[in-house]
């Protein structure tokens, strides 16, 4: 179990998401998990072997360490990706439940099943409307959250985003105020500009999403309303019917070449 | 022979499993494994080069160390994952059973629905998962005194002189991911109690309406 899994886990959501959600699980793999992964872990490989205090007295280095460092950078860096990642889950398994569903008509030869055989089904992209749209969102709005969090922590705990050189320490058993040196601080430094500087790209990202979906909907709700607006309030059903028909029709021939572009 | 075992004998339980079974399939992936994986493994990866004594007596260190972390809490972690995981092995074997019994039955395409002997095998093994779960979370507190970790233990066995301080690496890491290893256990606590009322409820409501059917035919 690594990151490669977690790799085929989201890779089955990207199918059905967006431009802009397919361009933020991309940014997500190569320039935060796979930094993580290559580069990052071997800078903080060292760090408490390479934490030296000006002092012989035992246990300094460890209190001062562990005063400085409650939880180290990597690790923080570790269960944001995992948090962030794991609201595209509720996404999987929505469509994971759509496609039960879909098995589940297909079986009892329910004649309203447009597939021909569970092969279809399981190769069928899922358009964002309807629940999905709501699971979706939801998922994108808690990547926000989770995100917005672990960014403010990182603030607050490190008190910035640099990485001193010297760190002045007097916890028990130090004698007394002791110089306490971390290593590479100017390489932590970069990485960490870097990592937080994806992480407000994929913000950016994620606000950009939810904004384009929420305009989609109040644009298709608009035009369902407007239609509705036109139609005469005698109307036979029959005519309604060929109406909700010609608007299927429509929309699905939209959609295809959406699908086709992204 | 690695995680990558569990994770797929994990991914095959999960096309028996309810909707709160693959709720907790993700949550062991994402929140367990990949957590010890990713990020607690290596927070205690050199624990006991990084346990210091303030001692210069040959010994005292390791005899210390061993007094106070008899397991380490990573080999409990990894543990308490294996054995949690194990129980889902009995629906797997009961599928596999039954496929062999019934050769033309395909259970796979129908893979939502229990029932029968399946259910009682699922049922048990949930208990069996929980059982399991609680057990080493009772280990876990027993053996270190709750889910603290202090930076300082005094120690005075053998061949320590006399009453000897012993600091232990990075504390305040360790124990927020301990915090966060029993958030995870009671969330999967939770999620298995809820999938064995469901069960019990759903299949005893099935019975009930069976039985007043027939009553009434």
């Amino acid at each position: 179990m690594d990151w490669g899994a977690l790799h085929t886990i989201l890779g089955g959501v990207n199918k059905h998401s967006t431009s802009i959600g397919k361009i933020w699980l991309t940014v997500l793999f190569i320039f935060r998990i796979m930094i993580l992964v290559v580069a990052a872990e071997r800078v903080w490989g060292d760090e408490q072997d390479d934490f030296v205090c000006n002092t012989l007295q035992p246990g300094c280095r460890n209190v001062c360490y562990d005063h400085f460092f409650p939880i180290s950078h990597i690790r923080l860096w570790a269960l944001q990706l995992i948090f962030v990642s794991t609201p595209a889950l509720l996404v999987a398994m929505h469509v994971a439940y759509r496609r039960h569903e879909k098995k589940r008509q297909f079986r009892k030869g329910d004649q309203k099943c447009e597939f021909k055989d569970i092969e279809e089904i399981r190769k069928q992209r899922f358009r964002i409307e309807g629940s999905l749209w709501w699971t979706y969102t939801s998922s994108i709005f808690f990547r926000l959250i989770f995100e917005a969090v672990f960014m403010y922590a990182f603030y607050f705990m490190y008190d910035g985003f640099r990485m001193p050189r010297l760190m002045k320490c007097n916890a028990w058993p130090c004698p007394n105020t002791v110089d306490c040196f971390v290593s590479r601080p100017t390489e932590k430094t970069v990485f960490t500009i870097f990592m937080i500087a994806v992480s407000s790209i994929c913000i950016l990202l994620n606000v950009a999403e939810l904004c384009y979906l929420l305009t989609k909907f109040f644009l298709r709700r608009s035009k369902k309303a407007g239609n509705s607006k036109q139609q005469p309030n005698h109307e036979s059903k029959e005519e309604t019917k060929q109406n909700e028909m010609n608007e299927l029709i429509s929309d699905s021939c939209q959609n295809t070449v959406i699908g086709f572009s992204s | 022979m690695s995680w990558v075992f569990l994770r797929d004998l994990l991914s095959g339980v999960n096309k028996y499993s309810t909707g709160i079974g693959r709720i907790w399939v993700a949550v062991v992936f994402m929140f367990r494994l990949l957590v010890y994986v990713a990020a607690a493994e290596n927070i205690w990866k050199h624990e006991h080069d990084e346990f210091e004594c303030n001692i210069k007596q040959p010994g005292c260190e390791n005899v210390c160390f061993d007094h106070f972390f008899p397991v380490s809490h990573i080999r409990l972690w990894a543990l308490q994952l294996i054995m949690v995981s194990t129980p889902s092995l009995l629906v797997v074997f009961h599928v596999a059973y039954r496929q062999n019994k019934h050769h033309k039955q395909k259970l796979h395409k129908n893979p939502g629905k229990i029932d029968g002997g399946l259910l009682c095998t699922y049922l048990i093994s949930l208990i069996l998962k929980t059982g399991l779960e609680i057990v080493f979370l009772v280990l876990f507190y027993k053996l270190y005194n709750g889910f603290k970790i202090p930076p300082l233990v005094k120690c005075d066995i053998k061949p320590c002189p006399n009453t000897v301080d012993c600091y232990i690496s990075k504390p305040t890491e360790k124990m927020i991911f301990l915090h966060f290893l029993l958030a995870t256990s009671c969330l999967c606590i939770v999620l298995n109690l809820s999938e064995l009322s469901y069960l019990i409820f759903k299949y005893s409501i099935k019975c009930y309406l069976k039985r007043h059917l027939k009553k009434q035919q």
